[in-house]
């Protein structure tokens, strides 16, 4: 039988990302993944990596993250960091096409000072033009967050698997784990390719994460959800920054390729046992008709692939990071909700420090697996 | 058509042989049919623009020759069968539902059908050699539609390359038709010796196909056509072809040639049952993905069926019997005949079909696709949309990657305007030769909508939309800090 020290589950960004940490603090950890790794969200999502407009609770966290983003040769090398093709300081952009929405703009950024956090800035139409060239006469400003940028998912993930690797970290892809059972011994994790123990166990299992607690009693009211994106032929390089709808659904970048990304919350229809999803095109026409009002010049564009991810969704639309309420030598990692990429350089840290001295730097009481401690232990 | 139809009781995807019969078919039957084509005539690729080409009195009419007029019956039961007709009209979805996306004249819509068939054909097999990505190199079948569609003639030093009877038919065709065909190159295993004795079995069933075959070599060498039996083509040329260089008789040629038109068969176009995740095959003998079917073209997706060689490869005769037989099956689900009357009905188009079967087992073993499937080298372009080289690749895979979908999502193969359709077979074969392991657990691209490339401007004014279908997650609507 295998054993080791640590087994994460999942084989995403968060997951890769855990181990890589853990392996720093002398650890040898073992990842099981189910399909293969980036599969999922981590691997499709639309490369935001953005601090603009998150929720409060996650505005340190986040923020921690894009330290370590504008650092990656430090953690990856400069080979791996350069395969992500992380771009900051272009900025996110939410724009506002209506006066109600620059008035929300005024409100979010003066909660945000009175929180001590200065990195949002509302901007006029001047500077919105400035910025973005090419946006039309009906975007009336918005609010801007300068160090925010995008990078590519895929490759990301690919670097912290392949630099955790380095680290004398074993990825088994194609495992599916099929049991927990905690003895005196530690943890033995059962897989449809062998029993392995583990002193620890940390579950970034993303949309799945919830069928890995549910194996030791412990229950989520998490489900899951398919976020879509399309993209566009290759296009002359026109716009910089990553755009985003304030109420209306859009998100939209270019990336390097010159390929335009749009998304922002279209939902496709998830199969989370064919762990698959289909998009949808009636649900893609209000994120293009969005495009069209915003950005004139895409409207001769065509839109050549669609995609989506599986994601895990939580009631508060916060992840779950920290320890198992139910057992020891358990720690959770998963609910992102969809907005979990840029975090992911900094949540493997944060389960590192948990796992090796019970505590983090970083404030995370909001994300803790307590509050859904009225579902613990209540079936599904 | 200025009003979108909203639905059907059967949509049939492609005009060619297997759509026209199928349509004219279920019309006849009784079923609602509406049959949806991308060309503004019924025909396809093999019977491209039959209809006016039929009322030529021209050299060209002639060079198209008689097994191309035999398309214009079909397109006259098409037209008098009273089916629905959109023409200049793209596919760009089918759901498993039965939910067609349209686009037309510049506008999109959607369409809702109780069942529908495929009958989108087959494609050129892509064909990767050194430097085929050059300005000058195109497919043999490609200048055969261009000649059938606008009467076009190459008029520059031409050679063609390839294996298979399309490859003779087009240069004998483009030789009557005054091209300056400076070549042709054979790159097929057996020499036609071989070919013709495995053919005798054949002789007595298919001697006018046999014979019309011997008749175009005849004629090429009658007009002294230079002809070599070649291998490892590569095509040179700094901003467009140059020369086609080969291997023959122990020694490299080098021919100068401003247009090369190359040949190695085709392969099922399915793209849409692929996005459908229909069950598939990897037929060994024609070394291509086809889905799985049953006798009456159904896949392993309820609504859908495949009619013609978009279910595998056996020709524009055989297409029109596995047309009907798509169509006696949707008329028999939709309740528009019995099962015994359908089973009788099937009765001659099935020993049709059988019969076809024969001479394309004859034909997929004299002309195995040898050049288009060898080994490429690292420098040659795998991906042409993305220019991903062969090379490229295989460092990917020896870095870990085990399944066609990483290579995608990290090289970009596959990501460009042809969706994937010029490189998905190649690289599943680079994968499955570098691996080891078999092709079909490397899998093909995943697949979503569009299945075409669609405008933003159309998807944003997308007609009949289901506008229920609410594009957020409920716990975000109303907060925008809770953005996913």
């Amino acid at each position: 039988m295998t054993a080791t020290n640590a087994i994460v589950i999942g084989g995403g960004i968060h997951g890769c990302c855990t181990a890589l940490h853990l392996a720093l603090r002398g650890m040898r950890p073992i990842v099981l993944e189910k399909n293969t790794v980036g599969r999922h969200a981590s691997g499709v999502n639309a490369g935001g990596v953005r601090q603009l407009m998150r929720h409060a609770a996650e505005v340190p966290l986040s923020m921690a993250a894009m330290d370590r983003w504008e650092r990656l040769d430090d953690l990856l090398g400069p080979k791996l960091a350069k395969d992500c093709e992380f771009i900051g300081g272009i900025g996110q952009i939410g724009i506002a096409a209506s006066e109600a929405e620059m008035d929300w703009c005024q409100t979010r950024v003066a909660e945000m000072r009175s929180l001590g956090h200065a990195f949002e800035e509302v901007i006029d139409a001047k500077e919105l033009r400035r910025l973005v060239p090419g946006a039309a006469d009906i975007c009336r400003g918005g609010i801007i967050s300068r160090r925010d940028g995008h990078a590519n998912p895929f490759r990301t993930t690919q670097s912290f698997r392949l630099r955790a690797e380095q680290l004398g970290v074993r990825i088994m892809e194609r495992t599916r784990v099929t049991g927990l059972e905690q003895g005196d011994g530690g943890w033995t994790v059962m897989t449809d390719s062998g029993v392995l123990r583990s002193d620890i166990v940390v579950n970034c299992g993303g949309a799945w994460a919830w069928q890995v607690a549910a194996m030791i009693g412990e229950h989520f009211p998490s489900t899951h959800f398919a976020s879509t994106l399309m993209v566009t032929s290759r296009m002359p390089h026109f716009i910089d920054p990553v755009v985003i709808g304030i109420d209306r659904v859009l998100s939209f970048k270019q990336t390097e390729a010159g390929t335009v990304v749009i998304g922002g919350g279209i939902l496709g229809d998830p199969d989370l046992n064919a762990e698959t999803a289909d998009t949808v095109a009636d649900r893609m026409v209000v994120s293009a008709q969005t495009v069209y009002d915003f950005f004139p010049i895409l409207r001769r564009a065509t839109i050549v692939r669609s995609w989506a991810g599986l994601e895990a969704l939580m009631p508060d639309v916060i992840p779950v990071i920290g320890p198992s309420q139910v057992a020891r030598n358990l720690w959770h990692a998963f609910g992102f909700s969809g907005h979990g990429f840029q975090l992911g350089p900094i949540v493997g840290s944060v389960i590192a420090d948990l796992v090796a001295d019970g505590q983090s730097a970083i404030p995370i009481a909001a994300f803790s697996p307590a509050r859904f401690s009225a579902a613990t232990g209540t079936p599904r | 058509m200025t009003v979108a139809r909203t639905n059907c009781e059967l949509a049939i995807v492609g005009g060619g042989p297997a759509g026209l019969a199928a349509a004219a078919l279920a019309a006849e039957l009784g079923v609602e049919t509406v049959l949806f084509d991308e060309q503004p005539t019924p025909g396809g690729q093999v019977y491209r623009n039959i209809e006016a080409n039929s009322r030529r009195h021209d050299a060209l009419r002639d060079i198209l020759g008689g097994d191309y007029a035999k398309g214009l019956a079909l397109a006259e039961r098409f037209r008098r069968s009273g089916a629905g007709y959109e023409p200049l009209t793209a596919i760009w979805q089918v759901s498993a539902g039965g939910k067609l996306g349209v686009s037309q004249n510049g506008k999109a819509y959607l369409t809702k059908a109780g069942r529908v068939i495929l009958a989108t054909g087959a494609m050129e097999r892509p064909f990767p050699i050194p430097g085929w990505t050059l300005p000058g190199v195109m497919g043999a079948g490609a200048a055969q539609t261009l000649m059938k569609a606008s009467g076009i003639v190459p008029d520059r030093p031409t050679i063609i390359a390839g294996s298979g009877p399309l490859t003779y038919l087009v240069a004998f065709q483009l030789l009557t038709a005054g091209a300056p065909l400076h070549g042709i190159i054979d790159t097929s295993e057996k020499g036609l010796f071989e070919t013709g004795l495995a053919a005798l079995p054949l002789l007595s069933s298919f001697a006018g196909d046999l014979l019309k075959g011997l008749s175009w070599i005849v004629a090429l060498g009658k007009a002294r056509v230079p002809f070599f039996r070649g291998r490892n083509l590569a095509a040179e040329g700094v901003s467009r072809l140059e020369a086609v260089s080969f291997d023959s008789g122990g020694r490299r040629h080098r021919l100068p040639a401003s247009l090369l038109l190359v040949h190695e068969g085709v392969v099922p176009n399915n793209q849409i049952t692929a996005s459908l995740r229909c069950r598939h095959v990897w037929d060994v003998g024609q070394t291509a993905w086809h889905p799985q079917t049953d006798k009456w073209g159904a896949t392993s997706t309820e609504l859908i069926a495949v009619a013609g060689d978009g279910a595998g490869i056996a020709g524009a005769r055989s297409a029109v019997h596995r047309g009907r037989l798509a169509a006696l099956d949707a008329a028999c689900r939709l309740g528009r005949i019995s099962r015994t009357e359908r089973d009788e009905r099937a009765l001659p188009e099935r020993r049709a079909v059988q019969r076809e079967n024969r001479f394309r087992a004859f034909l997929n073993s004299a002309y195995h696709p040898t050049e288009a499937v060898r080994w490429l080298a690292d420098d040659t372009i795998a991906c042409r949309c993305e220019e991903v080289t062969a090379g490229e690749l295989r460092a990917l895979i020896s870095e870990g990657f085990t399944d066609i979908n990483q290579l995608k999502s990290f090289s970009r193969c596959g990501m460009g305007q042809c969706q994937g359709r010029m490189c998905a077979g190649t690289v599943a074969r680079l994968m499955s030769d570098s691996l080891k392991s078999d092709i079909e657990s490397v899998g093909y691209y995943r697949l979503r909508l569009p299945i075409k490339p669609l405008p933003v401007a159309q998807l944003a004014e997308l007609g009949n939309a289901d506008r229920d279908s609410r594009p957020l997650l409920p716990v975000v609507e109303g907060d925008p800090s809770q953005r996913i």
